[in-house]
């Protein structure tokens, strides 16, 4: 009965989308304010309605009713009550229903937090996001329906897969979506204010907020996704460039580009048409990453159903969406722009050339993981694109990137005297080549070249924020210098964040010790100072697996440091086993062990990593994630400028 | 020319031949870095290229695991059901590596004819056939009952 509300409650909830999508949008043209208004009505209604279905998706979890197809794959009896309740996302069809949610709570929020656009724009704006939902719930009805029932039931679910009942699957997902589909909101003011025909750059202000807090999700879901990774996987990798990865950085980078085109077209009152598109690609992106993942083109850990009609079903409405947005933009750009005159060697040149080279970056990966997809469609060649082809292309393209970076704080907008900009920086360029160079001679065992170049962007890209941050230290105190102070502290703290995952990224790839070794019980392996001596295997029983954990003693200079407990697990419900790393984490380095194969009686095979600055990656991500939120407009900030 | 003319086709022209930088720095690293794959009959018939870096798949035939007692090196037969390679890996194996699973292989042919691979992956799903397998075990049957219909 409760899956049969839930099921209905999702139609209902189509009605409602399709309800949004057409009737505000005609009460734009036969200008009547009641349509319009309906909008924020359709956009309650629709997500109070998502959120029953996904309610009553959930307690079909937790009351383990396996009449339900989808529960019965993804769930049993054994499974602890907090991964029964994220299981419901953890397969195609139940993630599909919380993207969907996570679109409708989008959805509502703007319809509620808009009052500083014009009501027009507001009401095109919500009827586009109505067109979203509908296709999607229409998608989720006809090819992944999560309430569709069983004829034989059985009496125990087939269980989750294992790799994913941990605490970092129960938050990875929601959180990466709650990036994703916030960049809807985006694409669907740029697709409004193309209908419109023309653009406030005050609305610019409106369009940065929404776009920098699905930035920092996205930020913090993508950290979370390679932190998961790194514990979960066995492998100690924290990045593969893995297809469903790189599905969640394409939208991540050109997002990035926007924010700042954005800040320009707020500031500045320029590029509109750029930011336009750069709204419209980011959101095509994460509908196209929805695509790889959830159509099963892809062979990956993430890819666990395939069937070709939903594939069909996405790439249709992905060039139905973007390509009916690019058609408009393409009609109607040269409405919106103006052109403010700028020197070369200005913030806006420097901004504009981060921009390119964000936009080559995002084409570099996307060409590697599409190139082999379409070959392989086409059937000319089965191929694949390895991490070398990302790295050589992406590590020279992020060294202008950082450089441009730093450059970018010191220059004034419109015009930057290149002699002026030579006095201040040069102690940042003094003080960050010291870095650079001293940095790996006191606390790394060699000099490396790209050492120098990873840690001398890091060093540039950090100090050159502190002193910006340091020349607008003078304050009023008035309520907008409160915020922009607010706003600034924000914006070096994210770059600060950058740097330090840079610096973690540079030092971590080209420093990390990785060995794989076969040890008895007593025998030791040592790097450097570090001595890791196995102390044999034991098998544990827990509540829904089993476990061979061994003991690994950690010694530093002879000095007992920790014990670590790798394990090796075998799930009931499945014979499958999985590998559960044993980590110490410091600041300054992690010490992985994972145990591998039993070889003989007594020995084990055993993958012993030493990874220092590890966790500055996850870090960065953090303070940008922060910084991003800091630097949010303030509400009175985005009022004020509408009505100048 | 005008000025502003003028302008415009130098900053054309920088960006074209960052284009071009781009799109060449681009190519080369996808040709140096493209790894084919290659079914294990496809390397009997000698179609894999030698001294280069290529994927292989197949089943891992039964009691054909041979582990070095006093290291981690390990030998076992990879088959598509018509052909069987050789492959030799030192290091830790996937969990779900096991005889009978499909699994792909990434590394190159030696002069004995020796697949020594760098990576062996398995899917972390007891169900799963990598897709690249499945073709091949499909195209060599396909092959088979061809050859068994040519000759009767």
């Amino acid at each position: 009965m409760i899956v049969e509300i839930g099921h209905f409650a999702l139609i209902l909830g189509l009605a409602f989308a399709l309800v949004l999508a057409t009737v505000p949008l005609l009460g734009v043209e036969k200008r009547q304010p009641l349509w319009m208004d309906v909008a924020r009505t359709a956009a309650i209604g629709q997500f109070a309605l998502l959120a029953l279905a996904f309610a009553c998706l959930i307690y079909a979890f937790v009351q383990d009713d396996f009449s339900v197809k989808y529960v019965a794959h993804n769930s049993n009896t054994q499974l602890p009550l907090i991964f029964k309740i994220s299981a419901t996302w953890g397969a195609h069809e139940g993630s599909l229903l919380l993207w969907a949610l996570i679109l409708t709570l989008w959805t509502l929020a703007a319809a509620l937090f808009a009052k500083q656009l014009p009501p027009t724009l507001k009401a095109r704006m919500l009827s586009v996001l109505g067109w979203v939902a509908a296709g999607f719930i229409l998608f989720i009805l006809l090819t992944s329906n999560p309430f569709e029932r069983l004829l034989d039931i059985p009496t125990e679910g087939r269980s989750l897969n294992p790799l994913l009942q941990d605490i970092g699957l129960a938050i990875h997902p929601p959180m990466l979506y709650m990036g994703y589909v916030g960049m809807a909101v985006a694409f669907a003011f740029a697709v409004a204010v193309l209908l419109e025909g023309k653009m406030e750059n005050a609305w610019a202000h409106w369009a940065q907020t929404w776009t920098l807090i699905a930035w920092a999700f996205l930020t913090l879901g993508i950290a979370l996704g390679s932190w998961w990774a790194y514990y979960e996987l066995g492998w100690g990798g924290w990045w593969f460039w893995d297809p469903v990865e790189n599905a969640s950085l394409l939208p991540w980078i050109v997002a990035t580009a926007l924010i700042h085109s954005l800040a320009i077209t707020a500031k500045r009152g320029s590029f509109q048409a750029w930011s336009l598109l750069l709204a419209i690609l980011t959101f095509g992106l994460s509908l196209l990453g929805t695509f790889l993942v959830r159509s099963g083109v892809l062979t990956s850990v993430h890819a666990f159903s395939s069937d070709p009609s939903r594939g069909v079903f996405i790439l249709v409405f992905l060039v139905v969406i973007v390509g009916a947005a690019l058609l408009l933009f393409s009609a109607r750009a040269h409405l919106v722009t103006q052109r403010r005159v700028f020197q070369p060697l200005s913030k806006e040149t420097l901004l504009l050339l981060n921009n390119v080279l964000l936009i080559a970056i995002m084409a570099t990966v996307l060409l590697g993981t599409l190139y082999p997809l379409i070959l392989d469609a086409l059937g000319i060649a089965k191929l694949s694109v390895g991490a070398p082809y990302f790295n050589s292309v992406i590590v020279p393209l992020t060294v202008p990137l950082a450089l441009l970076m730093g450059l970018g704080f010191a220059t004034h907008w419109r015009e930057s005297r290149a002699g002026g900009l030579l006095t201040q920086l040069w102690p940042v360029l003094l003080v960050s080549a010291l870095i650079a160079f001293i940095v790996p001679l006191l606390l790394l065992p060699d000099l490396q070249g790209w050492a120098l170049v990873g840690l001398f962007m890091s060093a540039w890209i950090a100090l050159s924020a502190l002193q910006w941050l340091w020349q607008n230290r003078a304050s009023k105190n008035s309520a907008g210098r409160v915020t922009e102070r607010r706003r600034i502290l924000g914006a070096v703290l994210a770059h600060t964040g950058f740097a330090v995952m840079l610096a973690g990224i540079t030092v971590t790839s080209l420093y990390s010790i990785e060995k794989d070794v076969r040890l008895a019980p007593e025998e030791s392996y040592s790097i450097g100072t570090t001595r890791f001596e196995f102390g044999g295997v034991i098998q544990k029983q827990e509540h829904n697996y089993l476990a061979s954990e061994g003991t690994v003693k950690v010694y530093v200079n002879d000095r007992w440091l920790t014990n670590l407990h790798p394990q090796k697990r075998t799930y009931l419900s499945q014979s499958m086993p999985m590998t559960e790393a044993g980590i110490d984490a410091q600041l300054s380095r992690d010490l992985f062990v994972a145990l591998g194969e039993k070889l003989d009686a007594q020995a084990w095979s055993l993958r012993i990593q030493y990874k220092p600055l590890i966790r500055w990656i996850w870090l960065g991500a953090i303070l940008m994630a922060l910084g991003a939120l800091l630097a949010l407009p303030s509400s009175r900030q985005r009022r004020q400028e509408v009505a100048e | 020319m005008s000025p502003v003319r003028k302008k415009r086709l130098y900053t054309l022209m920088l960006i074209l031949s960052a284009v071009g930088l781009a799109a060449f720095l681009l190519l080369q690293a996808f040709s140096e870095n493209m790894m084919f794959y290659f079914s294990t009959s496809e390397v009997q018939q000698g179609k894999a290229p030698p001294g280069r870096d290529f994927r292989l798949g197949g089943l891992v035939v039964n009691g054909t695991v041979q582990r070095d007692p006093n290291s981690l090196k390990v030998r076992f037969d990879l088959t598509d059901g018509a052909a069987k390679v050789t492959v030799e890996y030192r290091g830790i194996l996937p969990d779900l590596f096991r005889e009978g699973q499909g699994i792909i292989a990434n590394g190159r042919l030696n002069a004995e004819g020796i697949f020594v691979a760098h990576e062996v992956l398995a899917k972390h799903d007891e169900n799963y056939m990598p897709p690249e397998v499945a073709h091949s075990l499909k195209q060599a049957e396909n092959n088979a009952i061809k050859t068994q219909q040519a000759t009767p």
